[in-house]
Formats: structure tokens, C-alpha cells, sequence
């Protein structure tokens, strides 16, 4: 042991830092508060403002407003359309993903622009599609109403449009991550004698959990708010084809402010809910992803 | 188990990957495929493995048609390159997959299971980490690992894909020694396919050469290597040194000087080339009376047992053999003996090299030229 190790003393934290990337304190602080001044604005007092407005007239109000039998229905019908959609994307997404990552054919890239192009349109054309296809003048029109079908005005059509419009997500999530992780797990299972199902539940999913769960979270986001689409081939019947933010948008419309903000906060909840589960993901992925890093590194 | 392959073609869009190969792999015993990167032979062995469709040809198992039986079917363990270790799974789990995955009827119990898996871990020394997950083991911890795994479900043939191509120097030395001695212990027909001449010499019983989807040569790693079948095979398995010239009876004429040859085929006044390895290459004083081809030597390389020389042609009329550089390896004693030193004037007198036409050996020139 020589000298040195006697003399070594911690460096203070501040002069460890590169004084390279050092801003003055003054620009540090300008900098923070323009940052928290925006959020501030842009962010934090509308979220605040949907709270406060909703529960203005007191609690009893507040939840009236929510046991009333339209809003009500709102709900279950925003449910019903996740509960569907979800599901639905789920599997596509899993199917595509699974296609475009692990097999080599024809058109695979028209099928990855097809699958981004939801992401393209505007949602309101996404909802016109369906009427001229499915709508009284439509493509399938006659026949529809000769079988005494409803799909556009009813809750068919609804559901339809969510798909049509939440249809990226999960695939999206996906692609990137399995044609990373290529197709050589895979193939060693089968050498090792799985079958096709056995590949897929006990390699391919696992491999791809927290992407997808990522995927399902903000399918779900979208799915529970998505106005546009559903707007065009919703109809607005009250308490039959409403969903939450369509009739957020009608009691507005009639300066039912208590009511509509007390609906527009259940959906504002939804969505810090969908944050927070979409944070603890981002997480546990991150950690997941830094492991197979380092595993490609090594 | 033997195998046999017939006819093999396989084409990925116009590039050519098999030429109509045509092996046999005698049952027991351990072959490398070796050849350059590009040259088929991981297709090849994909193919016998089932993990890719050959366009045309068979492939038989112990004599049997086994073209059609899908990859699950055909008792392989296939060993990658890159581990291919399931990543969520524990080292454990990663052994017990195969097992897991058999059909409830033939599924051994959760003690077997246990059982089975330790075995193999002991087999491969590594008992102590069969709770870890394989980002935590090291490169050739991960490949004993997926040796271990394939040899779970107890395969009729092993085949490893470069199975030591992504491991550093020391750790693949010692797993090529692990490997042979493993394969003298198990018996299992295994082919590893591999681009590193030294690995398939050391390790196999014998080795397939390959270039272009076409086979080179097949032979024992000392048959090959003593008696290369084509300029080709001469160039990949070690250096060499090429000596331009016209044959002449039991000679070639390079230049104004006359090179002894082996046995050849070629008929006289053939344009040739001579092929000869650095330790078949024997240098000596330009005194009166002996006869070489002139040199000069650029740089003496006096380390390990054998001493290499780095030689020019100096004084050569004919533009291909003007400049060649040329490598020589004599014995240290031989190097005092002569008391060389660099930028010294000497002769050299290749022994036994073995010719082969120039057209032959045009096209493996323009292929090292293109590597």
C-alpha cells in the first residue's frame, strides 16, 4: 500500500460533473421553470379544471350525474367497444407480427403500410369508409337492410370504426421487437421437437410479454377515447349509440357543464390509470430490454 | 445414425447456394464442413436438419427418405452460432424444454425430468449454474449450455452451426478440445459446419471441403491437407506459394529456372502453376554450383519453433512471377546454420510441389484476389 490510497478523498459531486455539459445555475433555473410553466399550462390546469368543474356542484351532483341511465349506458358502451376491439387487435396484432417477423413473402411491405395506415387518415374518414360501405346508401346497404342488419348508427359500426382505428397499435409495438430478436429461438424449439402452438406460448410470447402488454395498454387508450370515427358512424342516439366522449360532447352541447364535466372525468381518469400502467411497463420493459442488450453485448 | 444426402440443390433467388451435392456421413463419426463464408455449407446443413427446404435432391437417415419429415420429426439437436438459449428461461428450464414439450405419453415424470437435466449439466460441467438465466453466463458457458439442451432430447445426429464462431481465441481452443472429447464419449454422428481451417484439422474425423455450393475434396484432416485435390482446397487449408511456369517432363520451367514437381498428369509444355507450403520450401547460399530461384529476404520471423522467412522474387522475367512474395519456414538451427539476415541474397528450392493447370488455378487466384 503506497501513499496514494491515504491521500484519496471523495471528489465532491458538483466537480465530478463534465464541465462541458456545466450550464450556469441561472440557465438552469430558466430553463426548469419554462419547462414546468408549460406544463403548468398546457397540462396540469386543464386536467385540474375537468376535476374542479365536475365537482363545482358538490359530490351529489357529481354522481348523479354519472347514475343518470344515459351516462350510464355511455359507459357500458365505451367497455363493450374496448372489450371488443382490444381483444380483436390483440390477435391481429399477435398474427401480423408474428408473420411479418418471422417469414420472408411477397408484399410484406405493403402489408406494414397497410397496417400504418390508420395511423395515416384522419378518423373521420376512417368513419366515412364504413358509411359508404355499410351505410343506408352504401356498397352493402340493400342487402344489409334486406337482412335486416344495422351496422352504421348502431353498435356494430361502433365497434368497427375502433378497430378500424386502434388497428396499429399492437402490431405496431411488436414488428420491431420479434424481427429483433429474429427467428432463431424458434427454430430451436422445433428442432427440440414443440409443435407450432407450443413455439408460440412458450417462446414467442414470453419473449415479446411487456412489448405487447405496452401495445394493449394504448390500444386501450385509444379505444376508450376515440371520438372522430365513432362520431360518424355513432349517430348519437342517446342512451343506444353513445359512447363516453360522444356524450360528453352532447351535454356540452346543451350547457349541462356539471354533468358533462363529471363524464370527461371518469375518462380523464382512465387515462392517468392507462398512464400510470403504461409507466410501470415502460419500466419493467426498460429492465427486460437493457438485460437482452447486455445479452447481445456479452 | 448415417446420413446421406443425394442431389442436393438450392437456390435463394438467382444466387446459387447447393450445386447437386451429393455426401455420405458414416454413422459415429464427427465431420466438419468447412469453406469459406458463402459457400453453402450452412444451408447444407440446415437442409439436413429440416430448419430450410432443399429446391431438389434427398436426404436419407439410416438409408431412409427423410425429405418430408418435418424438423420435429427428425430426432436432430441443432446447435447455433448464437446460442439461441431461450432468454426467459433459467438454464434449467432451457435443458428441460425438449422434455417438456413431448407429447403427454412419452413424457417423462418431473424426477426424470430432474434427473435428465442434471446429468446433462454435470456432463457438461455445469451443475452449479442451473438456476441462472443466460444473459448472466459467459459466451462459452452459453454454448455448452445449448449443447446440452440439444442432447436433452437424445438426438440421432448433432449438428452445430459454427457452433465457436462467436467465442474469443483461448475460450474456442478449449471448447474444440471439450467437443472432441465429448464426441469420443457419446458416439453420436455429428457434422459441424466452420470457416476456420485450424478447428476442422484439430477436431474432425474428417473434413468436407466446400466452395460455390460444390464439394472441393473429402478426406481426413491429413489427406487433405498433404494432398490438396484443387488449387482451391491448396490456398484455404494453410499458406502457399504459386511458382508460374511450363511443364516439362518431371519439371517446371520458371523462368530461366527448373523447379522439381510430383507426380503430375499434365502433358508437357502446359502453362502451370506450382503450388508449394512455406516448411516445403528449403533456402540456401547462392555459392557456386547451386541452383534455386533467386530471393532476397525482407523480414526474418524468429519467434515459436519454426522460423518464417519473408522473400521476394528478385530477377523474375515473366510478369506473374514478378515481385510474388513468397513464404518460407525452416528450422530454427537451419536459420544459424546459414546465418541469414535481412535484405540477404538467397536461393530457394521448393520440394514435392504439386502443379495444376493455369485455368484451374486462374479462377482460385481471381477468388483470393476477390476475398
Amino acid at each position: 500500500m503506497s501513499a496514494t490510497s491515504v491521500l484519496h478523498t471523495p471528489v465532491p459531486l458538483e466537480q465530478a460533473r463534465s464541465a462541458a455539459t456545466n450550464e450556469p445555475a441561472l440557465m438552469r433555473w430558466l430553463l426548469i421553470a419554462l419547462a414546468l410553466i408549460f406544463l403548468t399550462l398546457f397540462l396540469f390546469i386543464p386536467l385540474a379544471s375537468v376535476f374542479y368543474e365536475a365537482l363545482k356542484k358538490g359530490g351529489d351532483v357529481y354522481l348523479k350525474a354519472l347514475q343518470e341511465p344515459d351516462a350510464l349506458s355511455a359507459i357500458q358502451l365505451t367497455l363493450i367497444t374496448a372489450a371488443i376491439a382490444v381483444p380483436a387487435n390483440l390477435v391481429f396484432g399477435v398474427a401480423a407480427a408474428w408473420a411479418i417477423a418471422k417469414f420472408e413473402f411477397r408484399g410484406k411491405s405493403v402489408l406494414i403500410t397497410l397496417i400504418d395506415l390508420p395511423f395515416a387518415v384522419s378518423p373521420v374518414i376512417s368513419g366515412l369508409i364504413y358509411v359508404l360501405l355499410f351505410g343506408a346508401q352504401g356498397w352493402f346497404g340493400p342487402w344489409l337492410q334486406a337482412h335486416d342488419i344495422k351496422i352504421i348508427f348502431a353498435v356494430p359500426g361502433i365497434v368497427l370504426a375502433t378497430v378500424f382505428v386502434t388497428f396499429p397499435f399492437v402490431a405496431r409495438e411488436l414488428i420491431p421487437l420479434m424481427q429483433a430478436q429474429g427467428a432463431e429461438e424458434e427454430e430451436a424449439a422445433v428442432a427440440l421437437g414443440a409443435s407450432g402452438w407450443q413455439t408460440l406460448w412458450r417462446v414467442t410470447l414470453p419473449n415479446v410479454k411487456w412489448g405487447l402488454v405496452y401495445g394493449v395498454i394504448l390500444c386501450n387508450a385509444r379505444a376508450m377515447g376515440e371520438f372522430g370515427a365513432v362520431s360518424v358512424v355513432s349517430g348519437h342516439i342517446r342512451g343506444m349509440t353513445n359512447t363516453m366522449p360522444l356524450h360528453v360532447e352532447i351535454l356540452y352541447n346543451e350547457y349541462n357543464f356539471a354533468a358533462a364535466f363529471a363524464v370527461a372525468s371518469i375518462l380523464a381518469l382512465l387515462a392517468l390509470v392507462t398512464l400510470a400502467a403504461k409507466s410501470f411497463v415502460e419500466w419493467r420493459f426498460g429492465h427486460d430490454q437493457q438485460t437482452s442488450i447486455e445479452e447481445h453485448a456479452a | 445414425m448415417s446420413i446421406e444426402v443425394s442431389n442436393i440443390s438450392k437456390h435463394f433467388g438467382s444466387f446459387t447456394a447447393l450445386d447437386n451435392i451429393s455426401l455420405e456421413f458414416p454413422s459415429g463419426e464427427l465431420v466438419a464442413l468447412l469453406g469459406p463464408s458463402g459457400c453453402g455449407k450452412t444451408t447444407l446443413l440446415r437442409i439436413i436438419a429440416g430448419l430450410e427446404q432443399a429446391d431438389s435432391g434427398k436426404v436419407l437417415f439410416h438409408g431412409e427418405d427423410a425429405s418430408r419429415r418435418h424438423v420435429r420429426e427428425r430426432q436432430v439437436g441443432f446447435v447455433f452460432q448464437h446460442y439461441a438459449l431461450f432468454r426467459h428461461m433459467s438454464v434449467f428450464e432451457n435443458i428441460a424444454f425438449g422434455l417438456r414439450v413431448k407429447p403427454r405419453k412419452e413424457r417423462p415424470s418431473e424426477a426424470e425430468i430432474q434427473r435428465r437435466v442434471h446429468e446433462l449439466l454435470n456432463l457438461v460441467q455445469l451443475d452449479w449454474l442451473h438456476d441462472r438465466y443466460p444473459a448472466q453466463l459467459s459466451g462459452g458457458q452459453r454454448q455448452r449450455i445449448a449443447l446440452a439442451r440439444a442432447l436433452a432430447v437424445e438426438p440421432q445426429v448433432l449438428l452445430l452451426d459454427e457452433p465457436f464462431g462467436a467465442l474469443d481465441a483461448k475460450v474456442r481452443k478449449d471448447l474444440r478440445r471439450w467437443l472432441r472429447r465429448l464426441h469420443d464419449e457419446l458416439h453420436v454422428t455429428s457434422l459441424f459446419v466452420t470457416h476456420d481451417q485450424e478447428e476442422a484439422l484439430e477436431v474432425a474425423d474428417r473434413v468436407v471441403l466446400m466452395n460455390h455450393g460444390r464439394i472441393e475434396q473429402i478426406g481426413t484432416p491429413g489427406e487433405v491437407y498433404d494432398h490438396p485435390a484443387s488449387p482451391f482446397v491448396y490456398g484455404f487449408l494453410g499458406s502457399v506459394n504459386l511458382f508460374h511456369g511450363r511443364v516439362h517432363g518431371d519439371h517446371l520451367q520458371v523462368d530461366d529456372h527448373v523447379l522439381a514437381l510430383d507426380q503430375h498428369t499434365l502433358s508437357a509444355d502446359t502453362q502451370a502453376v506450382a503450388y508449394a507450403r512455406p516448411h516445403e520450401v528449403d533456402v540456401v547460399r547462392p555459392e557456386p554450383g547451386a541452383t534455386g530461384i533467386p530471393v532476397v529476404i525482407r523480414r526474418i520471423l524468429a519467434f515459436g519453433g519454426a522460423v518464417r522467412l519473408e522473400l521476394e522474387r528478385t530477377g523474375a522475367e515473366s510478369k506473374e512471377n514478378a515481385g510474388t512474395p513468397i513464404e518460407a519456414e525452416i528450422g530454427r538451427d537451419r536459420l544459424r546454420e546459414l546465418g541469414l539476415a535481412e535484405g540477404d541474397q538467397v536461393l530457394i528450392q521448393p520440394r514435392g510441389a504439386r502443379v495444376f493447370p493455369v485455368s484451374t488455378a486462374a479462377t482460385n487466384q481471381a477468388e483470393k484476389a476477390a476475398a
